[in-house]
C-alpha cells in the first residue's frame, strides 16, 4: 500500500542527452495516490512503457527520484520494491500448477506452508481460480493465465502497486470486458494503487480514476475521463481521446469571437489576443448539422446506427459533425450549429483560458 | 493447413531416386550377404538366420565381440551426454547477450564443429601426446602417468575429452538459441516474484529449453553412437580393443577381414538400432513442433 | 557476472588451445617438434606448407576433396530444393513416412554403408572417382538439405505463392524468380552444411578411393601409419583442411545451431 511520487523523473536511452528529442521521457512530477487506479495512455513510443519500467525498476531514470511513501527507491532493484506486474503476454511458470504459480512468490520469501496455502486460496477465490487450482497452468486460456499473473502479485500482502502493461492484448475480444471488470472488482476490494498502460482509450477511460495522457515523452494532461473529454489541455489530447477526435480549425481570435476562413464563431468568453499558432477545437458531439448556423459543404454522411456523422467543410477546413436525429440533409449544402461553451481556444497546442 | 496434392510427388521424385540408389540398393546387398556364407572366390552358400543367431548369442565369438563393442559404445554415449549436456547449458547461460563479444564467442565455439573429423583426431593425437603435445605434457606434469596409446583408461579419457571438445559447443549453441527465445518479461516477472538464480533456471529457463535439449540429446546420442573417425585416428580402437566402438568394429570386420556375412548381419542389427532411436527422435520432434507455442 | 565471464573465457580458451597447437606445430621443423613442448615456433618455417603446395601427391588430395564436395553440394541442393518445396507446401501420399525415411538416412551409420557402397560403385564403374564419393555423401546430405530448406521455406507465407499464381507466373518462373531469392539465406545455409559434412567425412571417402580420387583426409591417415612421422607436414595439412570452415564461419555463425539441428531450432 503506497503513494508513488515521481520527482523530476526523466530518462534518455542514449548516453549524453542534449536536446529534448534525446529524451524518451521528459522531466515530470506526478503523485499517484494510494487506492486509485491510473491509466497511462498514449500511442506507441510515447514513453509510457519507459515510465512503467522506471517504476518497476527495470530501467534506471537518467535524472530524478522515485519515492514510495516518501522513501527513495530509485536505486532499489525490482525485487525489493514490492510491486506486482502483469505483462502484455501472460507470464506463467509452465511446469507448475495454478496453485504452484500463486505460491511461488511466497515460497521465495520463505513463508511457511500453512500460511502459503491460506494466502493462495484467498487470492484464488478472489480471482475465480479456485476450480482450476490443481490444474497445470500451461493448459489454461490466455485470460486465466493473465489472472494467474495478477494473482502472483496480489498473493503478497505487502504489494505497493500493481502495474499492468497492456494486459488485454492477447485476450479474446469477448473476454476483454470480463477480465477488465475483474480488474476493477479487485481494485475496489483491495484498495490498491494500480497503474495501467495502454494505447486503447476505451480501456483507459473505463478502467482508471485518473488518466495520464502521454505523447512524445511528455505528460500532456492528467485528469478524469470526463475532464479529458470536456476540457482537453492539449490539442493532442483532444484529438487522441474520443472517436472521432476533436475538430481543430486554424483560426484568429479576438475578444469573444473566432474567425475561421472568413466565418465567425461565437465564443463563450473573452480572450486576450493569443500569440503563436491559434486553433479552435470542438468535439463532433457538440457540432451539429441543424436548420440554422454557419453554411457548410457536406462531403459524406456515415450512418453508424446510433448516430450519424457528417464530414463537412467550413470554408477550406474539414470537420466532423453530428447530424441531428430528425434532420434531413438534402444535397451538399447544410447549416452547422456549434455550442459556444464547447469551443476551446488553443495557442501553440495549449489550451487558453478565457479572461 | 497445407493443401493436399499428390502431384507433389513429382517434386520429390529426384530425392526419392537418389535415396533409392544410395540407401535402398546398398541395404539390399547387405540383407543379401547377411543370410549367406562365403568361402572366398565369390562362392556363396545359404546360411539363413545363422549369422543373426550367432550375433545375438553372447557366448559365441561374434556375439561376444558385438556385445562388447555395443556396451563400450553405450557407455561412451552415456558419458559424453552426461558431460556435454550440463556443460553446454552452463556455457549457454554464460554467453553474452549481444555485441561483438557474442559474435566472437559464436565464431570460436563454431570452430571445432567445422574441423574435419580426421583432423579432430589428428589434433588430439598430437595434443595429448606426452612428448610433443601441450595437453599430454601438462597432465604428465601433474604427476599423472598418462599415455593414451598404452593405457586403456588414458585412451578412454582422451577420446571423451576429444568428443567434449568437439561437440559441446553444439549443445551450447542450441541452448543459446533456446534461451534467446525466452521473452524478457519472464525474467522480470521472476525478479518481481523474488526468485533466486537457481529458481529462475529451474522454473523458467530449463522448461523453455526442453525442446532444444531433446534435439541436442538425440543428435549427440546418434552421432556418438556411430562415431568412427575421431577415435580411429587417435587410438585405432586400442589399446587392445578398449576403444573399439561399433563402427570401428564393423569396419574391421567388413573391410579388414572381409567377413561379409558376419559384417552384414551386424550392419543390419546396428542399423535397426539407429532406426529405432531415429524414430524416437522423429516422434519427439513432430510433437514438439506441434506443441510449439507462438512466441511473441 | 564475473563468474560467468570466467567460465566462458575458460571454455573458449580450452576450445582454441588444441587448434592453436596444430597451427603452432605447422610452422615448426620436425627437429623442434620432437625436441619437446615449445609454446610457439622458435624458428618459424613455411617449409611444411611449401612441401604441400609443390608435391602433387599432397595438393591433389585437396583438389580431389574439393571436387567431390562441390559435386555433392550441387547435387544435394538440386534434388533437395523441389522436394523441400513439396514438403513445406503440400500434403501428399506418404509424406510423413518419406520425411522420416529421409531423416533415418541422415542418422544411419556410414560404417554400415561402407561395404555395400564399395561393391555398388565398383559394379557401376565409379570406384575411385569423385562421383562415387559425391553420390555416397548424398546419403546424409540430401536429407540434411531437405530438412534445412523445408524449415526456411515454411517461414515464407504461402500467400506469396498464391499471389504469384494469380499474377500469371508459371511455376518454374515463380520458383526461380520469386521463391528462390526469398530463401537465399536458407540455400546458403544448406549449401554450407552440405559442403561441411561432405568435407569432414572420412570413412566413406577413404573406402571408395584408392589412388586417383584419394581425398586429403585419407592422405593424412596414410602419413600417420608411415614410418618416421612427419608431424610438421601433418599439422600443415590439417591446418589447410580448416580453411574452408574458417573462411565462411563469420557468415554462418548465427545459423550453426540451425544447420546441425536439421533446421529445427
Amino acid at each position: 500500500m503506497a503513494q508513488i511520487t515521481l520527482d523530476g523523473i526523466a530518462h534518455a536511452y542514449g548516453p549524453r542527452p542534449k536536446t529534448d528529442a534525446d529524451y524518451a521521457l521528459r522531466p515530470l512530477h506526478l503523485v499517484w495516490e494510494q487506492g486509485k487506479a491510473y491509466a497511462l495512455l498514449g500511442p506507441s513510443g510515447c514513453g509510457k512503457t519507459t515510465l512503467l519500467n522506471i517504476i518497476s525498476g527495470l530501467v534506471q531514470p537518467t535524472v530524478g527520484r522515485l519515492l514510495f511513501d516518501g522513501r527513495d527507491v530509485t536505486a532499489l532493484p525490482t525485487e525489493r520494491r514490492n510491486i506486482a506486474q502483469v505483462f502484455q503476454f501472460p507470464v506463467i511458470y509452465d511446469t507448475m500448477t495454478v496453485a504452484g504459480n500463486l505460491a511461488f512468490p511466497l515460497r521465495n520469501r520463505g513463508m511457511g506452508a500453512a500460511e502459503v496455502s491460506a494466502q493462495v486460496r484467498k487470492t484464488a477465490s478472489m480471482l475465480g481460480l479456485l476450480d482450476v487450482l490443481e490444474r497445470p497452468a500451461r493448459n489454461l486460456s490466455a485470460d486465466a493465465k493473465q489472472k494467474i499473473s495478477l494473482g502472483r502479485g496480489l498473493v503478497r500482502q505487502d504489494v505497493a502497486a500493481v502495474l499492468f502493461d497492456e494486459p488485454l492484448t492477447v485476450i479474446d475480444p469477448g473476454l476483454k470486458w470480463e477480465l477488465r471488470s475483474k480488474l476493477k472488482a479487485v481494485h475496489r476490494a483491495l484498495d490498491l494503487l494500480m497503474i495501467y498502460v495502454t494505447h486503447d482509450q476505451t480501456e483507459a477511460l473505463t478502467f482508471a480514476d485518473q488518466v495520464v495522457v502521454m505523447n512524445g515523452g511528455q505528460v500532456l494532461q492528467v485528469g478524469t475521463p470526463a475532464e479529458l473529454f470536456d476540457r482537453p489541455d492539449h490539442t493532442f489530447v483532444g484529438h487522441f481521446i474520443g472517436s472521432p477526435g476533436m475538430n481543430l480549425l486554424p483560426a484568429t481570435v479576438a475578444g469573444a469571437e473566432a474567425r475561421v476562413d472568413g466565418y465567425t464563431l461565437a465564443l463563450a468568453g473573452q480572450y486576450a489576443a493569443p500569440a503563436g499558432r491559434v486553433q479552435v477545437g470542438v468535439r463532433p458531439d457538440f457540432a451539429e448539422l441543424a436548420a440554422e448556423g454557419l453554411p457548410v459543404q457536406v462531403d459524406r454522411i456515415d450512418d453508424l446506427g446510433r448516430v450519424r456523422l457528417a464530414r463537412v467543410r467550413l470554408g477550406r477546413h474539414p470537420l466532423v459533425a453530428r447530424v441531428a436525429a430528425n434532420a434531413a440533409i438534402q444535397g451538399t449544402e447544410a447549416r452547422l450549429r456549434i455550442e459556444p461553451s464547447r469551443i476551446h481556444v488553443y495557442s501553440d497546442d495549449r489550451l487558453m483560458a478565457p479572461l | 493447413m497445407k493443401p493436399r496434392d499428390d502431384r507433389a510427388w513429382l517434386l520429390v521424385l529426384p530425392v526419392f531416386a537418389v535415396v533409392l540408389f544410395s540407401a535402398v540398393l546398398p541395404l539390399m546387398t547387405v540383407v543379401n550377404y547377411s543370410v549367406q556364407d562365403s568361402f572366398g572366390n565369390n562362392q556363396f552358400f545359404w546360411n539363413g538366420m545363422g549369422w543373426f543367431r550367432e550375433l545375438l548369442d553372447p557366448t559365441s565369438e561374434l556375439g561376444g565381440r558385438f556385445l562388447a563393442a555395443l556396451g563400450r559404445n553405450l557407455v561412451f554415449s552415456a558419458v559424453i551426454l552426461a558431460i556435454e549436456v550440463p556443460l553446454g547449458i552452463l556455457v549457454a547461460l554464460c554467453m553474452p547477450r549481444g555485441g561483438w563479444q557474442l559474435a566472437v564467442t559464436m565464431v570460436v565455439m563454431a570452430l571445432p564443429l567445422l574441423v574435419p573429423w580426421n583432423v579432430v583426431g589428428t589434433i588430439w593425437q598430437v595434443f595429448a601426446r606426452a612428448d610433443i603435445g601441450l595437453f599430454g605434457a601438462a597432465v604428465n606434469g601433474l604427476g599423472i602417468d598418462y599415455n593414451y596409446a598404452g593405457n586403456a583408461t588414458a585412451a578412454w579419457f582422451t577420446v571423451i575429452v576429444m568428443d567434449v571438445w568437439h561437440w559441446t559447443s553444439l549443445v551450447a549453441l542450441l541452448c543459446y538459441a533456446g534461451l534467446r527465445a525466452i521473452p524478457d518479461a519472464y525474467y522480470q516477472a521472476a525478479r518481481i516474484d523474488g526468485a533466486g538464480r537457481w529458481a529462475v533456471f529451474r522454473n523458467i529457463e530449463l522448461p523453455k529449453l526442453k525442446r532444444v535439449l531433446v534435439i541436442g540429446v538425440l543428435l549427440r546420442f546418434i552421432d556418438s553412437f556411430m562415431i568412427y573417425t575421431e577415435p580411429f585416428v587417435v587410438t585405432g580402437g586400442g589399446p587392445g580393443n578398449s576403444t573399439t566402438f561399433l563402427s570401428i568394429d564393423l569396419v574391421k570386420l567388413a573391410l579388414g577381414q572381409f567377413d561379409l556375412g558376419k559384417a552384414a548381419a551386424m550392419s543390419l542389427v546396428y542399423n535397426l538400432m539407429t532406426l529405432l532411436v531415429c524414430w524416437v527422435f522423429f516422434t519427439a520432434m513432430t510433437q514438439l513442433d506441434a506443441a510449439r507455442e507462438p512466441t511473441p | 557476472m564475473n563468474a560467468r565471464r570466467a567460465i566462458l573465457l575458460t571454455y573458449l580458451l580450452a576450445l582454441s588451445l588444441p587448434i592453436y597447437w596444430l597451427v603452432n606445430m605447422s610452422f615448426k621443423t620436425n627437429t623442434e617438434i620432437t625436441a619437446g613442448v615449445s609454446l610457439w615456433p622458435h624458428a618459424p618455417t613455411l617449409a611444411n606448407y611449401v612441401r604441400i603446395f609443390t608435391d602433387p601427391s599432397w595438393y591433389s588430395g585437396y583438389i580431389n576433396s574439393l571436387t567431390y564436395v562441390v559435386i555433392n553440394t550441387a547435387l544435394s541442393l538440386a534434388c533437395a530444393l523441389p522436394a523441400a518445396y513439396a514438403f513445406s507446401r503440400y500434403r501428399f501420399l506418404g509424406d510423413k513416412h518419406l520425411f522420416f525415411w529421409l531423416l533415418s538416412n541422415r542418422m544411419a551409420p556410414p560404417a554400415v554403408f561402407a561395404l555395400p557402397f564399395f561393391n555398388l560403385y565398383s559394379a557401376v564403374g565409379l570406384f575411385d572417382t569423385p562421383w562415387a564419393i559425391a553420390l555416397a555423401h548424398c546419403l546424409f546430405n540430401v536429407p540434411l538439405a531437405v530438412w534445412i530448406l523445408e524449415g526456411f521455406m515454411s517461414a515464407v507465407p504461402r500467400e506469396i505463392d498464391e499471389t504469384a499464381q494469380i499474377d500469371g507466373y508459371s511455376f518454374p518462373r515463380f520458383f526461380g524468380r520469386i521463391f528462390l531469392p526469398l530463401i537465399a539465406n536458407g540455400i546458403g545455409v544448406a549449401a554450407f552444411f552440405c559442403f561441411m559434412f561432405s568435407w569432414v567425412e572420412l570413412l566413406l571417402a577413404r573406402t571408395l578411393t584408392t589412388v586417383n580420387a584419394k581425398p586429403i583426409a585419407a592422405i593424412m591417415t596414410r602419413t600417420i601409419s608411415a614410418a618416421g612421422m612427419d608431424w610438421g607436414l601433418l599439422a600443415a595439412a590439417g591446418v589447410l583442411t580448416l580453411l574452408p570452415g574458417a573462411l565462411v564461419i563469420w557468415f554462418v555463425r548465427n545459423h550453426i545451431a540451425k544447420g546441425f539441428a536439421l533446421g529445427r531450432v
